[in-house]
């Protein structure tokens, strides 16, 4: 009987720890099918967060290579200097790379490193159990913004994928969603993209993810979903916000 | 006489190559890329800046080298961790502040067992302090400084020639054991100009290799390096595999020097600049008839705690000299277990002083023990 339908072959035999409705299975799952219809499996190195994908080695079965809270971007630059014909990508949430990791991204975007980021937006700290993140979005409830962000108190949103869209250094960025079959389809050519231009040499590439997290936003899995289009959008719209790759009908 | 297993590894391998005179900073670089160092990250800071500068230059000029100057020491550190992972030999300098910010990585490093050399040209602290040399950052070298049950092996070198024979050392210590080597200089030995005769370069294909290192899953299973291990049975197989390392360091890599020891009935000890500086304030009271000795621990961890102690069965004074207000003596007295009597002097903030002063404190003490 043929198979039509199985697990990439670059994860692992493991079930995921994620919670039911968690974007990271998604995620993981499309980057397994990009690691496998681009051939990479034997060339590519990721970095997981700390975060709750901290543990995605147990899932890629790839080389992996675990960073210190904020730090990937620091991390694969020395891994992909050292091994420039490798392909590098770190594996990050909101809170990783938007706040205590802000410093090191930007720089790596602003050095053109040739590493490319998926960036994990959620808008919470999920794994320490739902704290406000650097991308809770005004009103948003939290464990550390109760009665929902305010900007007075607990200042704005940041939306790092538009200030690293400015980075001289950065040749792709785009921002998707893995909460409904297109926007996943969408998620996994941009995936598939940013590992073209890595492989290209053209510079800095990212793609943030809006991800549902049913547990800490309380929401059953479908209003999350529902939530990332009719709220979470507002704040941080869908699409390409940086394409220098010569493919011009992407560029907005 | 001297203990010798250091020194004399270093004449066997003396070759012929001539003495060069260079600034001790530019040592440590270049004993580094003979060392095989092809990758080095870091961020400036007085007084080390002469480090990423000769780095700059010289690593541009070789196929695979990598500089960078990185946006901080947090970000440098972790550009080690990944170029480490890679299986490349790295390096990072820096100065006290800077160092905190390494901690981080430091402790990273310990626990994901990635072999690295960080070295730290101190200065006057706590804060920003100064840019002049001390030697305040012994308890943040040899104590860890970052989070967690770790040791680093810190060597401290004295001299010029020091400065390259332990850079080399230093390389081979960090992949021999899969964990971070700090070089604990201070700003007196990074600026100062002396001979130094480099051992031959060696050729990187040479190196050892790494069956350990992430290259990518390609005709082998797939590897992954973490630290992170969440069942605490696991982490405390973790914590008991660190711990027999450091035990056989402890045990195979003391490194130390004895000087006119052998019929002391005073013994001063002191590492680096201030052992340097001991040095001649030993010699100068030796020559008015005091049966003064220098005890100077190279590695500072691990520290040679039973060198010490086995002295104090026959010497029962002791003066530790520090350019700091009290570091090192406390491994003299734990090593000492009550058997000597120790007396300290200290110099602070970047004081150094010279060998007249500490030679008359070393008087003093030694007329005051009655013990001439």
């Amino acid at each position: 009987m043929k198979k039509v339908f199985t697990r990439p072959k670059s994860l692992k035999s493991a079930p995921f720890h994620y919670c039911p409705g968690c974007g990271h299975s998604l995620l993981h799952r499309i980057i397994g099918e990009v690691i496998d219809e681009m051939g990479l499996q034997e060339r590519i190195i990721g970095v997981p967060p700390a975060g709750c994908a901290v543990l995605a080695y147990n899932y890629f079965d790839i080389d992996m290579g675990e960073a210190s809270h904020g730090r990937a971007a620091a991390l694969a630059t020395g891994l992909k200097r050292a091994l420039p014909d490798r392909i590098v990508f770190t594996y990050q949430g909101d809170g990783d790379i938007a706040a205590i990791g802000t410093a090191e991204t930007i720089h790596a975007a602003a050095r053109g490193e040739n590493i490319t980021t998926i960036f994990v937006n959620n808008g919470v700290y999920g794994m320490t159990g739902g704290q406000m993140a650097p991308t809770s979005i005004l009103g948003q409830n939290t464990t550390t913004s109760p009665g929902g962000r305010k900007e007075k108190r607990d200042g704005f949103p940041i939306n790092l994928s538009e200030m690293l869209a400015i980075a001289k250094g950065s040749a792709y960025v785009e921002r998707t969603a893995v909460n409904s079959p297109s926007n996943i389809l969408k998620t996994k050519r941009a995936i598939a993209k940013a590992f073209q231009v890595q492989i290209k040499g053209a510079g800095f590439s990212l793609v943030e993810v809006l991800s549902p997290c049913p547990t800490n936003w309380k929401m059953s899995p479908v209003e999350a979903c529902k939530w990332i289009d009719e709220v979470m959008t507002a704040s941080f719209p869908l699409g390409v916000l940086k394409d220098f790759t010569g493919d011009k009908k992407d560029v907005h | 006489m001297a203990f010798a297993p250091f020194h004399a590894r270093r004449s066997q391998s003396r070759s012929t190559v001539p003495k060069v005179l260079m600034r001790g900073n530019h040592v440590v670089a270049e004993a580094a890329v003979r060392a095989g160092c092809r990758f080095y990250f870091g961020y400036p800071i007085t007084p080390q800046n002469e480090i990423p500068e000769y780095m700059s230059e010289r690593l541009s000029k070789i196929e695979g080298g990598v500089f960078i100057q990185a946006e901080s020491e947090i970000a440098s550190i972790h550009m080690v961790i990944g170029a480490s992972m890679a299986g490349g030999r790295v390096m990072t300098s820096s100065s006290g502040p800077g160092i905190s910010l390494k901690q981080e990585g430091i402790s990273f490093l310990s626990g994901l067992e990635l072999p690295a050399v960080i070295v730290n040209m101190s200065r006057g602290g706590p804060g920003l302090g100064n840019i002049a040399p001390a030697q305040s950052d012994y308890f943040q070298a040899t104590r860890g400084g970052g989070h967690g049950d770790y040791r680093t092996i810190v060597l401290a070198p004295n001299s010029g020639q020091e400065l390259a024979d332990l850079t080399f050392e230093a390389f081979d210590l960090a992949d021999k054991y899969r964990t971070p080597v700090v070089i604990l200089g201070d700003g007196m030995l990074g600026q100062m100009m002396e001979p130094v005769e480099f051992r031959p370069e060696i050729p990187i294909k040479k190196l050892p290799h790494k069956d350990w290192a992430l290259t990518g899953a390609k005709g082998r299973p797939s590897r992954f390096i973490r630290s992170l291990i969440l069942d605490p049975g696991e982490e405390e197989e973790h914590n008991w595999k660190l711990m027999r390392k450091y035990e056989k360091i402890a045990r195979e890599e003391l490194r130390w020097e004895a000087f006119a020891a052998d019929d002391a009935k005073m013994l001063v000890v002191a590492f680096g600049t201030a052992a340097r500086i001991a040095k001649g304030a030993v010699k100068r009271v030796r020559e008015q008839g005091l049966k003064v000795g220098l005890i100077r621990p190279i590695s500072l961890w691990p520290f040679p705690f039973k060198a010490l102690r086995d002295f104090s069965k026959k010497v029962k004074h002791f003066i530790v000299f520090e350019m700091n207000m009290g570091q090192m003596v406390e491994d003299v007295r734990l090593a000492l277990e009550g058997g000597g009597e120790v007396h300290f002097y200290g110099r602070p903030g970047g004081i150094v002083p010279t060998p007249l002063e500490v030679s008359r404190v070393i008087t003093s003490q030694y007329y005051q023990k009655r013990l001439g």
